[in-house]
């Protein structure tokens, strides 16, 4: 054991110093911010202008446009609930909806490998051509490449899209402050589960199916909750001058001056922090809120929504509910004295019947997550690292 | 899911810690042998909640972390072949051997692949002819079965291009082990429900006679848990030591004879080196002379690789409960789950991780402030026993 040479020992994890990339570099946890953080954004230099959001928000010609690009890489591409073609869509669009806009038009393109079925692609291009429609986003521009065969996975799908984000609105993750109750729209890990379900090597029984649904129709239903509730009590300082550089001062609000809290919670109106919950599911966003914010989260776990098959999935795969993905839920970080009327406004939509409150943010423990046991212990909800494994037994 | 929810209920969970605390006079080290237990008590806060005078310490029985760097070398070498597809359980890709891990080598161009069962890469190398496929056969009696499923299959159906690269270890002869240890603090055990499942109960009595120590077959489930604690606290107290089962729903004394016929066919008892422990005689399975024709580390000649263990690193101490995690001067600072420096913060059964991934908040009761997120934390109920 003595021989070992520790000075010049490199530890194999966290694959900080790898030369090549690693899948964990995907996942959406601690690795993905590392790479965006020490690789991307240095690499950028003064051109990098990102709030790391799921969307950002540009002012042009007086208007402000939520932006937003994701890529698709689901396998299988058909799964119960949906497809790529469908997550194209949806994804781009709930990204863009997190800043409370509007969305307007999507990018499409495609990256298929040679050999793949063109009947494939077609099935995907038709489901991709349907969520647009249900979603009500136009198509606008698009792209085509072919790869070598054995060089992609059938398909990949690209899609940016923008949006409109309305005037005195700005829902942004550093603008969560101790007190903000945390919504979930309906049952999370469904997703995951179904695409889980169906994976190569993996197939087993479930009836659950995935719940991919565009959901800027159901932020706009808060919005409109919040503003007309609070349109005379409050709203009157927050009309048009708020807008500010969303993507760039991401900085002003961090650390926390929670002594502002009540009079800013007019400012950009009471739903702070809107965010999908997609890799890495519900505790790699709300870490990533936390970080953004300098705050803490409490979460109770009996209050958490996860049905019962999901439940049984992960309890054989040795899997937590709470990192497993979702494609058509958003987590709402509200004022408290609104939280009620958010959820009631949530509730009545097609695509927030489940919600609940799941917890709230602390002015303790800032940047972490931590949940009461249903026993009642304590603990903490961490970052994921990369991917989550399936445990041996 | 049957068995699940019920098994968690706070209710009956508050009136077992009643018990417990009613009848704990006076302080017991309990070990849990299994990793996965571990993971259950810290997840669900469980050691929060017992009484002051029960200390939980975390036993050596998680797979991924005991098994040795050497064998870890070994796999990445035969990964790194090329026409070999290297087959594995997920949770062991993340584990660093000395210079790398599986993740790496995948990157790197190896063909590494995640099953959900070892059956899975046997049908792979039937559909693969013209590679070599090897299944990482690691883990307790609890994933010997099925391990020795593939190996029988292979032989039967003459599947010459698989082979199993074997590092088992078996719960009996580590209590016993731990027992021999002259430091040595553990006053009772929960026994591994999921090994007696198959193995049954029949190597307990023996060993709770020889030492004089309380044995409990127990669950996983928060419930289970608690009730074999209860029974475990009862024989402490009244001076018995006994073998007693708190998961009969599980485990009949017979364990699986299917299953335990299969392994007394394709595996013989060897002597196993534990990582962070060392050498325990006759403590693993390595396959028998019927089925040597399907071990990798024969066909890959990898027994040249032979490699030593990070000396900083003191998950030894931690397997054997001489410490608890925190207590090692690398833990939270060099050694994290994203950068371990031993196997025990890597499987998210590790005490190591399990105490660093929900147990890095621990406030003191004055309320004093929470450490930062990358500290080293002081964990509720260390230091108590």
């Amino acid at each position: 054991m003595a021989d070992l040479d520790f000075e010049g020992w490199v530890c194999p994890l966290p694959l900080r110093d790898s030369p090549t990339v690693v899948m964990g570099h995907g996942g959406g946890g601690a690795m993905s911010a590392e790479l965006i953080e020490h690789l991307f954004l240095p690499a950028f230099g003064s051109a990098a202008d990102a709030g790391l959001g799921d969307s950002a928000v540009l002012e042009v010609g007086g208007t402000r446009l939520a932006f937003s690009t994701d890529s698709f890489v689901v396998k299988p591409m058909f799964f119960p609930g949906g497809s790529i073609g469908d997550l194209a869509v949806n994804g781009t669009v709930n990204d863009v909806a997190m800043s409370g806009a509007r969305p307007l038009a999507l990018s499409t393109a495609f990256i298929l490998e040679e050999g793949t079925a063109v009947e494939q692609i077609g099935r995907v291009a038709q489901a991709l051509g349907h969520a647009a429609e249900v979603a009500g986003v136009r198509l606008v521009t698009g792209d085509t490449k072919v790869v070598d065969a054995g060089h992609g996975d059938k398909v990949f799908v690209n899609t940016a899209g923008i949006g409109v984000v309305p005037a005195g609105i700005d829902i942004a993750p550093r603008r969560a402050r101790p007190g903000d109750a945390v919504l979930v729209s309906g049952d999370i890990g469904v997703h995951g589960v179904a695409v889980m379900s169906c994976r190569e090597g993996l197939e087993f029984g479930t009836e659950v199916e995935s719940d991919t649904a565009p959901l800027h129709g159901l932020v706009a239903t808060m919005l409109d909750a919040v503003v007309a509730a609070a349109a005379p009590a409050e709203d009157r300082n927050g009309g048009g001058n708020n807008g500010g550089t969303v993507g760039g001062n991401g900085g002003s609000n961090e650390g926390g001056d929670d002594g502002a809290a009540t009079s800013a919670t007019g400012s950009g109106g009471p739903i702070h922090v809107l965010r999908d919950p997609t890799r890495g599911g519900v505790a790699a966003a709300l870490n990533e809120i936390a970080k953004a914010a300098g705050v803490g989260v409490e979460l109770v776990e009996r209050d958490l929504p996860i049905p019962q098959p999901v439940r049984d999935a992960c309890g054989l795969l040795g899997l937590d509910p709470l990192y497993v993905a979702n494609e058509g839920k958003l987590l709402a970080f509200v004022a408290p004295e609104h939280a009620e009327q958010v959820l009631e406004a949530m509730r009545a939509h097609e695509h927030g019947k489940g919600a609940v409150r799941i917890g709230t943010v602390v002015a303790e423990h800032p940047s972490m997550v931590v949940t009461r046991t249903g026993l009642g212990g304590t603990r903490v909800v961490d970052l994921p690292i990369g991917e989550q494994l399936p445990r041996i037994c | 899911m049957k068995y699940l929810d019920e098994f968690s209920d706070p209710e009956l969970a508050g009136h077992l810690l009643d018990q417990i605390r009613a009848t704990a006079t006076r302080p017991w080290a309990i070990m849990e042998v299994c990793g996965g237990q571990t993971h259950s008590i810290i997840r669900h806060g469980i050691d929060q909640l017992l009484p002051d005078a029960i200390e939980m310490i975390h036993g050596p029985g998680c797979p991924v972390c005991v098994t040795p760097l050497e064998i870890i070398d070994k796999a990445l070498a035969i990964a790194a072949q090329p026409d070999v597809i290297f087959c594995s359980f997920g949770d062991m890709l993340r584990v660093p051997g000395s210079s790398q891990d599986l993740f790496r080598v995948k990157s790197a161009g190896g063909d590494v692949r995640v099953v959900y069962s070892p059956l899975d890469a046997l049908n792979l190398a039937r559909q693969n002819p013209d590679k070599q496929v090897v299944f990482f056969g690691i883990g307790f009696e609890t994933t010997a079965p099925a391990n020795a499923m593939t190996v029988y299959q292979a032989k039967r159906l003459g599947i010459e291009n698989f082979s199993l690269l074997v590092s088992h270890v078996l719960v009996p002869p580590a209590i016993a082990a731990i027992m021999e240890s002259p430091t040595c603090r553990v006053q009772a055990f929960l026994a591994a429900g999921h090994v007696c499942s198959v193995m049954g109960t029949y190597d307990y009595p023996e060993l709770t006679q020889k030492y004089q120590v309380p044995i409990v077959v127990t669950g996983f489930e928060p419930l289970d848990i608690l009730e074999g604690i209860r029974k475990t606290v009862l024989q402490l107290e009244s001076g018995r030591h006994e073998l007693e089962n708190a998961y009969a729903r599980a485990v009949p004394e017979q364990g699986n004879p299917t299953a335990r016929r299969m392994l007394e066919d394709v595996f013989e008892t060897t002597d196993r080196a534990w990582r962070g422990i060392g050498m325990i005689p006759g403590s693993g399975w390595r396959l028998s002379d019927a089925y040597r024709g399907w071990d990798a580390e024969a066909r890959f000649d990898v027994g040249g690789i032979h490699t030593d263990e990070s000396p900083i690193c003191r998950s030894g101490e931690v397997l054997q409960g001489l410490i608890k995690p925190h207590e090692c001067a690398a833990f939270g600072k060099e050694c994290t789950p994203r950068n371990p420096l031993g196997a025990t913060m890597v499987s998210s059964e590790g005490a190591c991780a399990a105490y660093y991934t929900y147990r890095r908040l621990e406030a003191p009761a004055t309320g004093a402030a929470p450490v930062a997120p990358d500290a080293p934390a002081e964990p509720v109920g260390v230091g108590r026993g």
